[in-house]
């Protein structure tokens, strides 16, 4: 504006001001005003709190996260004790964090899914009971549920003197669930070979069976020639090199089970609380999904000759995943920010690691916090992306 | 025009003043004063320490403590705000303004006192930590231990000692970490843990609360120095000196022998040293914004140090905890206080 010179003033203002009037020239403005403020408001904030925090002497900054912690987390999937640092243990969280919401995703998509379906059964038992699964179960609070599924059945599991032993070498009792572990022996390797081998080959019939079936409508039993490829070729492999695998059985040593596999009461009891609890929405969401497929589709579909299978596959659900999708990312999203509740049931998630006893041996609350909420944004923002795609790839293309 | 001009003023003035930065240096004293009543951080709820009665009053050692602060400054130890604080909670509560004093029997160590913007002033219970277990269980000392399920409270120095006793001893555990009391204590007792461990006057209290106590067995190991006591924030000294001879107060009446009971006849007593703690000589009081017979209010609200400790966790109470450590130094102990004078 400075360069605005005085012989041309005039005219030069007119035309400013029918510029500032132009609706597209005054959205932009509103908007760099907003994000200006915006951007000073947090500069304030973050200045204010750093200031702050000096005067008070708290001390700041991430120096810490090379620090040793000290302390130690009962359960770990990467190499972790107390002599190795904060942000160790801050992956050690995450890890858990993401271990229980993947496990959960995939659990209550499955329940959800089945529960969904079983709504609309014309089984007038299966349909009852799974409206009363869903009316139960998403009616009370989760942290409720996670007591129940914690303290209830915890108290009524024995010791582990006195556990229960399950066929195969497992034990269960109040400090979790003991079984065997798979160790595998030199050449098991050639197995898991046989395995990718399998899947590529089946994607690989997949695709071209599709192609046939484009050019010359003759179809092929994709599906049992995959399983074939992914389950007997490995297992013939396994075989045939004499069985390469030993199981290191759990055995009761001192106080406690020693050997095998564990998961820790605390991790089954989240992970069984999230996946019920969010599986009553899902269920909803499922039905909802096929009842808004309109029945002339289905009729349709059985009029062209299509099996009653064959009708639900090709025709009732990919139609019915267009309605689901999008509210099941919103599912998937609330199974994973809930998954923090693992704190009330001492499940070492990232929640409990790093912003609880992390934050205390620490002090610096404020630099813990903002990395924990930056974390859950950036696990929902990755997993709503995925399903954003997913939604994409599953919808209607036209021709 | 010149009054609404400085009104503006003023106002300006005023919100600059109170913008953030400035609330760290307001005068603790002066707040209390004005409000009328003193914000207290305490336990949830440790028996002998702070719980609430079924009536809803708090009861406890620390408890008394904050009692005996608001009769002090304020003359009236009901004038009392009681926040119960989580081991995760309680120095973001002080920090920020929420509470005026954090008594929770918490552990003066270094680096609370140097990176938490806070400042302890004083230790009104030495304690250590310990380990109990069930007499099931057949275990009678810590070090019988390797290989065992221990279930702990997060966001204490608990956490950190329990694995250095196990490393030290070259003993493996496994930690079961829980954000309350509560729940830490549930899983203990359902058996997910051998091992519940804490400071051991936490263990006598929760012991002393389940139906058959002489179930659980408090190993005689002490692994660690819980000297527990009250904290303020750093950088208000006038404050930090008000708490700390709160705490002197409390120790130099049981010294000089002045208990609820006396302490009417005390006020007339020609022992000189008796005449200045009571503040009939002096004006030691004055010198620390207080009245001059703080020490009085004081011990005609809870009694002096001896009287609050038999009546919360000694001999008085369910907990009946030894003095040990706590005795008074002429008595083979380790509370002493600096003359008031």
């Amino acid at each position: 504006m400075a360069v605005i010179t005085s012989d041309h003033g005039p005219a030069r203002k007119a035309s400013l001001a029918s510029y500032l009037y132009r609706p597209e020239v005054r959205q932009a403005l509103y908007q760099i005003v907003l994000v200006v403020a915006l951007v000073a408001l947090f500069a304030i904030l973050i200045t204010n709190t750093a200031a702050n925090l000096r005067k008070q002497n708290i001390a700041s900054g991430f120096g810490f996260i090379d620090r040793t912690a000290g302390f130690d987390v009962s359960q770990h999937l990467i190499d972790y004790d107390n002599s190795m640092t904060y942000g160790r243990a801050f992956l050690v969280g995450l890890l858990n964090t993401l271990l229980v919401a993947g496990l959960g995703i995939v659990l209550a998509t499955v329940i959800g899914f089945i529960i969904g379906i079983s709504r609309l059964s014309t089984n007038w038992l299966v349909a009852r009971l799974a409206t009363v699964y869903v009316e139960v179960i998403r009616n009370v609070p989760l942290l409720l549920q996670l007591f129940f599924w914690y303290f209830a059945v915890l108290k009524s599991l024995p010791g582990p003197r006195q556990s229960y032993t399950l066929p195969g070498g497992g034990f269960v009792n109040v400090r979790g669930l003991y079984l065997p572990a798979p160790v595998p022996q030199p050449g098991f390797d050639a197995v898991w070979l046989a395995l990718v081998i399998g899947i590529v080959a089946s994607i690989a019939i997949h695709l071209l069976a599709r192609r046939r079936q484009m050019l010359t409508g003759q179809q092929f039993p994709v599906l049992w020639t995959s399983l074939a490829l992914i389950v007997l070729m490995p297992l013939g492999v396994f075989l045939f090199l004499g069985q390469p695998l030993v199981f290191d059985y759990p055995e009761l040593k001192g106080f406690n089970f020693q050997g095998g596999m564990v998961m820790q009461p605390e991790f089954l009891a989240l992970l069984l609380g999230l996946s019920i609890y969010t599986a009553s929405f899902i269920a909803e969401i499922v039905r909802s999904g096929i009842q808004g497929v309109s029945k002339g589709q289905k009729e349709a579909a059985l009029a062209i000759g299509l099996s009653k299978g064959q009708s639900l596959r090709l025709v009732v659900i990919p139609q019915a995943m267009r309605i689901i999708i999008p509210p099941l990312t919103s599912q998937f999203l609330n199974l994973t920010k809930n998954s923090s509740l693992a704190v009330a049931i001492g499940y070492p998630d990232l929640v409990s690691v790093w912003s609880g006893t992390v934050l205390n041996q620490t002090g610096q609350a404020v630099e813990v916090i903002l990395v924990t909420m930056c974390v859950f944004l950036t696990i929902s923002l990755i997993v709503s992306a995925f399903m954003n795609w997913f939604n994409k790839h599953m919808a209607l293309v036209e021709r | 025009m010149k009054p609404i001009l400085k009104g503006i003023l003023a106002g300006a003035a005023a919100l600059i003043a109170t913008a953030g930065v400035a609330s760290a240096q307001t005068k603790t004293l002066d707040t209390v004063k004005s409000r009328g009543s003193l914000s207290c951080g305490v336990n949830v709820g440790l028996a002998g320490f702070s719980q609430p009665d079924d009536k809803g009053n708090w009861t406890g050692l620390d408890v008394d403590y904050c009692k005996a602060i608001a009769a002090a400054v304020l003359g009236d130890a009901t004038k009392v705000k009681y926040v119960p604080t989580t081991a995760k909670e309680r120095f973001t509560a002080l920090q920020s303004g929420e509470i005026d004093v954090l008594i929770r029997n918490t552990t003066w160590t270094t680096a609370r006192d140097s990176s938490l913007g806070l400042i302890f002033a004083g230790v009104n219970y030495y304690d250590g930590q310990g380990f109990m277990v069930k007499g099931s269980l057949g275990v009678k000392t810590a070090k019988e231990l390797n290989g065992a399920t221990v279930c702990v409270q997060t966001g204490t120095t608990t956490e950190l000692n329990l694995a250095d006793y196990f490393k030290a001893n070259k003993m493996t555990y496994k930690p079961v970490v829980f954000e309350k009391l509560d729940e830490t204590l549930q899983a203990y007792l359902a058996g997910r843990c051998d091992v519940y461990t804490t400071d051991q006057s936490g263990l006598y209290s929760v012991r002393v609360q389940q139906p058959k106590p002489e179930d659980h067995l408090v190993l005689p190991e002490i692994i660690s120095k819980e000297p527990l006591g009250p904290s303020v924030r750093q950088g208000d000294d006038q404050w930090l000196t008000v708490v700390k001879w709160v705490h002197y107060a409390l120790l130099n009446a049981e010294e000089a022998g002045i208990t609820q009971a006396n302490v009417a006849e005390m006020v007339n007593s020609t022992n000189p040293e008796i005449k200045r703690i009571v503040g009939k000589d002096g004006e030691l009081g004055k010198g620390l914004g207080l009245p001059n017979d703080f020490v009085v209010s004081i011990v005609k609200a809870v009694g002096n140090y001896g009287e609050l400790f038999e009546r919360n966790v000694g001999s008085g109470s369910r907990l009946k905890i030894a003095r040990g450590l706590n005795k008074l130094w002429n008595n083979g102990g380790l509370q002493y206080a600096p003359p008031l004078r």
